[in-house]
């Protein structure tokens, strides 16, 4: 069969390599070139997933299994269920989508093929992470992958970058590093061998529960820290705000689905009964983590940061979903992954475009732009309410999903949680009404309206968001057989215990 | 009395012999050989010759072991294995990178060693004789007999013996970071208390020999190993004598409390000699160590746990911490040598056969980082007022915006310290995690947690270079500070260190299969 998976890997890494290695006459020419193969990646992508087998969407499908380092007992394992499939997806569409949107970003041409190149690396690893079916390997992507994050957040963006760019670097060092002491212990508690490290072979562990709740916890803080969870969530804001949108957008939109993803694919597989014994505890969390989320964002003026916080609180619901172990809820977390993407990546986006057009992210200096800009209002306002989970749009199915699925198992979590519903309406409405409502600013009054290159960003997400809010079937097909799975080996292992 | 002639198996001394020859060989072409030119092209050949030669040879030898785990070359005093082959292969290449970088010039025909070392810094001397155009071709002949010497060091299998070979390697060292041709006063300085330092350790060492000796009644390792069984474990004189004896390693490794010497030594030796001992010398000792743990003091693994724990451990955060505050990129490198040489001895936990195979890879992972940053180092220089190029510019400061200037160069180095900070797809993260499996396997798993902790705290200064190269912007004027040098022989060190960092990092099962073959010690007495 076709090696999709690694092609969709290596596809990207050549694609940054030729953009290095192009002569100075051509540099100017490193941006088409970059959505040039984000769009073959696309196509190639678009041809995978119509041989992908809804039906038995549970199942790991394009499975490549390779030695790779047989010492240690690493593979090249690649191979994605109806989940690894969508986050993908997610890659996939977003990547050349947050090219265009900072097609303009850089002036000068070398910044701009290294900005381009950058980027390209970022998606190999992002395609390489949801695919990987060897922790080893998904450990090597999940920290090699900080290099090119780290170039791009302190070498484009606002003038705190460098100080943005090595916090994100040690948060997630930090939990790397530990994640990598429950990696090698994970061989020694595992079957070994040669082929150590394939997941496949470590969903049955023999180990004691107090092992097994320490490699736990080694994994998930990485996770935590990466999704970000309150406490651990301190450097999102930070780098929302510093780095250049297009960057954000992929950090939150994408690789923070790493941590959730993580979660589900390593954290519940390998270690069940100890994902049972810590729930109550992140139940609390995310928890926490919704509410706090919610309120640190209705107290921003700069709208990155705002966004940095609703995506804190949604995540907090994706992590309440998947840690009741409910099916419905598990589905929801998991759609959500999907649904949070699409509707964050779009918020950053637009946001993007208006601080480009008057270069501040505060939004009292903004006001009236509804009349100067009213197809800019009309797409923010569609795009926010995604983002508050209106009905109609693709992210309520999945928070809804999260809530019914967990009510019955978690009542006062939900409870709590669906106040951020209300104050999600609040902040995404107090920014509407500051930044497009009132009577227009003398100085906003030349403010251009979306121009095609942004419209060609912003519609396909809106679109996108706005089908599957009607037809959130499409979607659903492609994880409720994982997440079901998931909930399953979870529930058979406590009946093991 | 009776004398009793050794028998010794010659031939798989074969390339130990090969690079001592050479080097007698270089001090007669020093004597005979009047022109400089001439006389350095005529070094630099027989020095590359000898050690390539030696190389394949260790290939030949090793294809040849097939089954056997070796040879003992002379009954309890010299074993040529399978591991102590992986170790002179590895020492031979170091030796290789070193010498291309000994022959290394600026632009302007300056090399790195003084034109003359036997006159006073700054004299009216030194000016003549760098007119004169002199120059210390010693070098090759001092790098070949430390390179021999560390061969030597890896096979041998008496304490005695082992203090031998420890000099003949330490001497030439102590000479050649005396030599640096900029900065001299400090290179002089770094020398002797390298010297004294050194002399301190050997001293140790050997009183930490005699007393075991005193205890067990035996100098050959295996036989010690043997004895220590039928001596009570709390016997003060052996446990005197195997700490102090650990302790003489430790220091060449450069750990926390016997590193005092690792930074100055670091930053006055000439570039070159650095780079050269950073890999080799941290290397020899490893392999010196591993031996005599694994060979003779493996009884007192519990006895001495105490110890390794405290040493990395201790290694590790001073290193790390220190090197935070550091503004020179040569000082800076050097404590983070501390911070790697605890790394390395957490691998000892347990004493695990896992760590035959990870302290070589680990050993060579940074090694190969280490000659290569030292590289990148020697090609960033200060700008003289006159326009010339004068010595090394070693500020952090004077690092900024380099990535602008040289982008190749400056990702060289981001790659070496990526390696250094163990980022996965560069060779250090492969070692780094067959070091702690190997710590893991020995059941030290909160060492590695400390370790980990460590190699964050790391990243942090080894970024923070990063960050100085490429985000930060240089201010009008500066940019005259400084020069980059453009040497050829420089060039193809890094780009093979550069290579080899990041194909060790992808694709490492083939050199870590050859190092699992090579995971067994000849053991005569079975």
């Amino acid at each position: 069969m076709f090696p999709f998976l690694t092609v969709l890997i290596v596809l990207p890494v050549l694609g940054a390599a030729v953009l290095w290695a192009l002569p100075a006459s051509a540099r100017p020419k490193a941006r088409q070139i970059a959505l040039g193969v984000t769009v073959i990646e696309a196509v190639l992508f678009a041809v995978m997933a119509l041989q992908f087998d809804t039906a038995d969407a549970g199942a790991i499908q394009f499975s490549e299994t390779h030695a790779w380092i047989p010492q240690i007992g690493a593979s090249w394992a690649l191979g994605v269920s109806g989940l690894g499939l969508l986050m993908i997806a997610l890659a996939v569409i977003l990547v050349p989508l947050a090219m265009l949107a900072g097609w303009r970003d850089e002036t000068d041409p070398v910044r701009q093929r290294n900005y381009m190149a950058l980027v390209l690396l970022s998606q190999a690893f992002m395609v390489g992470i949801f695919a990987a079916r060897d922790v080893f390997l998904f450990y090597v992507l999940f920290e090699a992958m900080l290099v090119p994050l780290y170039f791009l957040i302190g070498g484009f963006g606002g003038a705190q970058r460098r100080y943005a760019a090595v916090k994100f670097l040690l948060y997630s060092l930090v939990g790397g590093l530990i994640m990598l002491v429950a990696v090698v212990a994970l061989y020694f508690v595992g079957p070994g061998g040669e082929q150590a490290f394939l997941i496949d072979n470590l969903s049955t562990l023999d180990a004691s529960a107090t092992t097994e709740r320490l490699l736990f916890l080694g994994f998930f803080l990485a996770f935590a820290i990466k999704a970000p969870m309150v406490p651990v969530h301190t450097w999102l804001p930070t780098v929302a705000e510093e780095a250049p949108v297009g960057t954000t957008a992929l950090l939150v939109a994408v690789l923070d689905k790493i941590g959730t993803f993580g979660m589900i694919t390593l954290c519940l597989v390998m270690f069940p009964d100890a994902a049972q014994w810590a729930a109550p505890v992140i139940i609390v969390f995310a928890v926490i983590s919704v509410i706090y989320g919610a309120l640190l964002a209705i107290g921003q003026r700069n709208m990155l940061r705002l966004v940095a916080f609703t995506s804190v609180s949604h995540f907090g619901v994706m992590i309440l979903g998947i840690f009741v172990f409910q099916a419905t809820a598990m589905e929801g977390a998991a759609l959500y992954m999907f649904n949070h993407g699409l509707s964050t990546a779009a918020l950053f986006f637009l946001v993007g475009f208006l601080i480009k057009r008057t270069g501040s992210a505060d939004m009292s200096d903004y006001g009236g732009l509804q009349k100067v800009v009213p197809v800019f209002a009309g797409a923010f306002l569609i795009v926010g309410m995604s983002a508050a989970a209106l009905p109609g749009l693709s992210p309520f199915v999945s928070e809804i999903m999260v809530f019914i699925g967990a009510y019955p198992v978690a009542k006062a979590a939900v409870i709590v949680s669906a106040i951020s519903v209300v104050l999600a309406a609040l902040y995404i409405l107090l920014t509407y009404k500051k930044v497009f409502t009132g009577p227009p600013r003398p100085e906003l009054q030349d403010t251009k309206d979306l121009s095609l290159r942004e419209k060609l960003v912003a519609w396909p997400l809106i679109v996108a968001m706005l089908v599957l809010g009607f037809v959130p079937g499409l979607a659903i097909d492609y994880v409720s057989a994982p997440a079901a799975d998931v909930v399953a080996h979870v529930e058979l292992e406590e009946a093991n215990a | 009395m009776n004398f009793v002639t050794p028998e010794i198996a010659w031939a798989p001394l074969t390339p130990i012999l090969i690079v001592l020859g050479a080097a007698a060989a270089a001090v007669l072409i020093e004597a005979f050989i009047k022109t400089p030119a001439t006389r350095r092209l005529v070094q630099l050949t027989v020095t590359i010759g000898a050690l390539a030669v030696a190389l394949g040879m260790v290939v030949v030898q090793w294809v040849g072991l097939g089954d056997s785990a070796g040879t003992v070359v002379m009954t309890g005093k010299i074993t040529v294995d399978a591991q102590s082959l992986a170790w002179q292969a590895m020492l031979l290449v170091f030796g290789i990178l070193a010498a291309l970088l000994f022959a290394a010039r600026t632009a302007d025909g300056e090399e790195s060693f003084t034109s003359l070392g036997s006159v006073p810094p700054g004299s009216t001397e030194e000016r003549l004789a760098r007119r004169a155009g002199l120059q210390v071709t010693e070098v090759y002949a001092l790098l070949l007999f430390a390179v021999g010497g560390m061969m030597l060091f890896t096979c041998i299998t008496d304490l005695i013996f082992l203090f031998v070979a420890l000099e003949l390697f330490s001497l030439p060292l102590y000479i050649m970071v005396a030599l640096a041709r900029r900065r001299r006063l400090l290179s002089q300085e770094a020398a002797l208390k390298y010297f004294l330092l050194g002399a301190f350790s050997s001293a140790i060492y050997l009183f930490g020999a005699a007393l075991v000796y005193g205890s067990t009644t035996q100098i050959d390792m295996e036989s010690i190993g043997i004895a220590i069984d039928f001596i009570p474990s709390n016997d003060a004189m052996l446990l005197a004598g195997a700490v102090m004896v650990v302790v003489g390693l430790m220091f060449k490794i450069g750990a926390v409390p016997f590193h005092s010497w690792v930074p100055d030594v670091y930053q006055g030796a000439p570039t070159p000699v650095t780079a050269f001992m950073g890999a080799a010398t941290k290397a020899a000792a490893t392999a010196a160590l591993v031996r005599v743990m694994y060979l003779a003091f493996y009884p007192l693994e519990w006895e001495l746990s105490w110890m390794f724990w405290a040493v990395a451990i201790a290694s590790m955060v001073v290193g790390t911490v220190v090197a935070l505050v550091q503004t020179d990129v040569k000082r800076m490198l050097a404590y983070s040598a501390v911070a790697h040489a605890g790394f390395i001895l957490v691998a000892f936990a347990g004493l695990t056969p896992e760590a035959l195979t990870a302290l070589p890879f680990y050993l060579l992972t940074y090694g190969l980082a280490t000659i290569g940053s030292f590289a990148v180092i020697s090609q960033v220089r200060e700008r003289a007022e006159d326009g010339g190029v004068a010595a090394e510019a070693v500020r952090l400061g004077q690092w900024a915006g380099l990535g602008r200037r040289s982008p190749l160069l400056a990702g060289a180095m981001a790659l070496f310290l990526l390696s250094f900070a163990g980022i996965p797809l560069t060779a250090g993260f492969i070692g780094k995690f067959e070091v702690f499996s190997a710590a893991v396997a020995g059941g030290a798993w909160p060492l590695v947690l400390i370790a980990v902790l460590a190699s964050a705290v790391a990243a942090f200064f080894y970024v923070r270079l990063i960050v100085l190269m490429f985000f930060t912007d240089v201010p009008e004027g500066a940019q005259d500070t400084v020069a980059v040098e453009n040497d050829l022989l420089t060039r193809i060190v890094i780009i093979v260190t550069a290579a080899a960092t990041v194909l060790l990092g992808i694709v490492p099962s083939g050199v870590l299969n050859v190092l699992q073959d090579a995971a067994v010690f000849l053991v005569s007495a079975g």
